[in-house]
């Protein structure tokens, strides 16, 4: 198993060399740094260009520029951003903690509820609340965040306010703190996650709860469960300790996976709600051509990506002994 | 022909088990075709989103007719307001800041985003269908390119690929022809088309995958059949039903990709064209103010056309897979 994991760790490297230099030649040939760097320094003086082209490796052919930016990333120096010349790594950092505190908490939220409905559905197969569940379910991954995000908006942060005539919005539109508020308050900081947490959720919801009724469905109709109640188990332990203990090892893979799909994931909804995660931070560099910012981004996501990959073949292997990593 | 139960419990029996010649005694074939119209038939929500999709879609396409004003016609004022007044007789949907009737703006942009939909599912499944028919066949490199492309492609954000892509094929010059303006609806169009291949290439791979190792095939190579003609002959056509439904699943994913592009001011210029994401584009300011009919209207129309669209799919998908238990 160490070995296994060992072995999927090195390839990390050849794998995230590859995907860094397509993604450089990519930004290289959409983005222009000297254009933005013109765009954001109009006044900038020959001498200031020719200086900024060489502290950012802006001669030469792009593979030549590509192991300059490499050669920096690798030893730390992740240079400034062209807009505001501020340090990246901070930016970046507050930004991934923003989002992973969202994307956890609605996560956390969509896959409980999301998986506590796909088994009952599984449970009463063909029952009311199975067929309304499971269309529901439908429902909901067709509408894309964006529709839930303003119909969201309208209801809760506008209409609301005007039929109780509250003096604030029912529940803030953007943001995570009102403006100049300073430190931590944990009930403001669940408010303002509340309305970009359910779009989240919604989807996830969704997701779980067909999954895991599928799942359930499939382990409920196997041989074992027949074995199970045929030797006299008591229905609640046949369902708890066979059935639900199987049907979640494909569940958690998947949930694996998804965690790990966060970090870069939640773009849409970040951006609708100014909520200043990986998604924002994104949008924003994107929008200033501003590369500094941008190649980091997409190694961290990269990186976290394939390691949860890793993360959900070796949960697999763990929870189903039936799998040998080889 | 086997009943199924459905979720309600009662039994139901195909409309047509009793014809005549069965009556009589006569033993009658059932071409593959018709059992998968049955099966289509039996998925009651996917018939109902057929009709609806239909409805939809022959409003769009008649737009001359059904609109009451043009895409980019100002009203007169209704009542003492000129822009943004509420659903009333002369605008049934209200108007948009510009006085625009939003009605009549739903359904011009109805056209482009079914057009654009419609486009980008037929280039990607014949791109994806030939794509991954050969490499499924033949393996090799080919096979392993296509297979570690669309990894990696699905691995990333949808909007951030779309994004870098964007903005590298408009910096290159030399894909101008194929482009055309960035903006454009043709831009749109190709860019969407070069994502969505690789999920249908993916797709058939698996399909022809598995039907080269069946005797149909072997015999046919025996009698001497090239590879274009065991594909066009034995491998596309027994993988048509997987091809149609990823051909659903493509419209619904341009139509939506397109639409979340101009969410974020990346969508076709309203000079070329305004579609449903260019008016949800419009619904997101009318929010705080409060104007309830620009963000309803527009979102409640693209919703049913997206969830429409994806129940069809759904019962295409149990139309064209026969030993697929129909659980839900």
């Amino acid at each position: 198993m160490l070995r296994y994991i060992l072995r999927r760790m090195l390839w990390l490297i050849p794998t995230l060399f590859v995907v860094t230099f397509l993604a450089f030649c990519a930004l290289r040939i959409g983005t222009d740094p000297l254009a933005s760097f013109l765009k954001q320094n109009p006044r900038a003086s020959l001498a200031n260009i020719k200086q900024y082209k060489s502290v950012n490796g802006l001669n030469g052919t792009i593979p030549e520029q590509y192991f300059h930016w490499l050669r920096h990333f690798v030893t730390g120096n992740w240079g400034r951003s062209i807009k505001g010349s501020t340090p990246v790594w901070p930016d970046l950092k507050h930004a991934m903690a923003n989002t992973a505190v969202l994307g956890l908490f609605s996560s956390g939220l969509g896959i409980f509820f999301g998986l506590s409905i796909g088994i009952i559905a599984a449970l009463r197969q063909y029952s009311k609340f199975d067929s309304v569940s499971s269309t529901g379910a439908f429902v909901a991954l067709s509408i894309p965040p964006y529709i839930s995000a303003i119909v969201l908006q309208l209801i809760f942060a506008v209409y609301f306010t005007r039929w109780f005539n509250l003096d604030h919005p029912f529940l803030p539109t953007s943001g995570i703190y009102p403006p100049g508020h300073h430190g931590f308050d944990l009930i403001l900081r669940v408010k303002y996650m509340i309305l970009p947490g359910v779009v989240v959720a919604i989807q996830t919801l969704a997701v779980y709860s067909r999954y895991m009724r599928a799942s359930l469905l499939e382990v409920k109709n196997s041989e074992y469960m027949r074995t199970a109640r045929a030797k006299g188990i008591s229905e609640r332990r046949v369902i708890f300790r066979h059935a639900l203990r199987n049907a979640l090892i494909p569940v958690t893979t998947f949930a694996a996976l998804d965690i790990g799909a966060i970090i870069g994931g939640l773009v849409i909804t970040e951006n609708i709600f100014g909520y200043p995660g990986m998604g924002v931070f994104f949008l924003k560099a994107f929008n200033n051509g501003d590369y500094p910012q941008l190649m980091p981004w997409l190694v961290i996501v990269a990186i976290a990506l394939i390691l949860f990959n890793l993360v959900a073949d070796v949960v697999y292997a763990f929870l189903d002994p039936r799998i040998r990593l080889a | 022909m086997t009943e199924t139960i459905s979720p309600a419990g009662d039994v139901q029996l195909p409309d047509d088990a009793f014809d005549a010649d069965q009556a009589e005694g006569l033993v009658t074939s059932v071409s593959p075709g018709r059992m998968a119209v049955r099966r289509f038939r039996r998925h009651k929500l996917a018939v109902v989103s057929l009709i609806v999709f239909l409805a939809i879609a022959i409003i769009v396409i008649l737009a001359p007719i059904t609109t009451r004003y043009g895409q980019i016609e100002r009203l007169p004022a209704i009542g003492n307001k000129v822009g943004n007044s509420p659903p009333s007789w002369k605008a049934w949907f209200g108007t948009d800041d510009l006085n625009r009737d939003l009605y009549s703006r739903i359904i011009w942009g109805g056209r482009v985003s079914l057009l654009i939909g419609i486009a980008v599912a037929v280039v990607s499944s014949i791109v994806g269908t030939a794509v991954g028919a050969i490499a499924g066949l033949r393996g090799g490199f080919l096979d392993d390119a296509l297979m570690r492309t669309t990894d990696l492609f699905l691995a990333f954000p949808t909007l951030v690929l779309l994004l870098v892509l964007r903005s590298m094929f408009s910096s290159l010059k030399w894909l101008k022809w194929l482009f055309g303006d960035l903006n454009s609806i043709r831009f749109i169009v190709v860019l969407l088309s070069i994502l969505t291949w690789m999920g249908t290439a993916r797709i058939v791979r698996g399909v022809v995958l598995s039907l080269k190792e069946r005797e149909f095939v072997e015999a046919s190579r025996a009698l001497g059949a090239s590879n274009s003609r065991i594909i066009m002959r034995h491998l596309i056509p027994n993988s048509i039903g997987p091809i149609i439904v990823s051909l659903t699943l493509a419209v619904v994913g341009a139509i939506v990709a397109e639409s979340t592009l101009a969410f974020f001011g990346f969508g076709i210029d309203p000079v070329y064209a305004t579609s449903w994401g260019g008016l949800l584009s419009d619904a997101k300011g009318a929010v705080i103010v409060g104007r309830w009919w620009l963000v309803v209207f527009p979102c409640a129309i693209f919703v049913l056309t997206i969830l429409c669209v994806n129940f069809i799919g759904d019962g295409l998908r149990d139309a064209f897979d026969p030993k697929q238990d129909r659980s839900h």
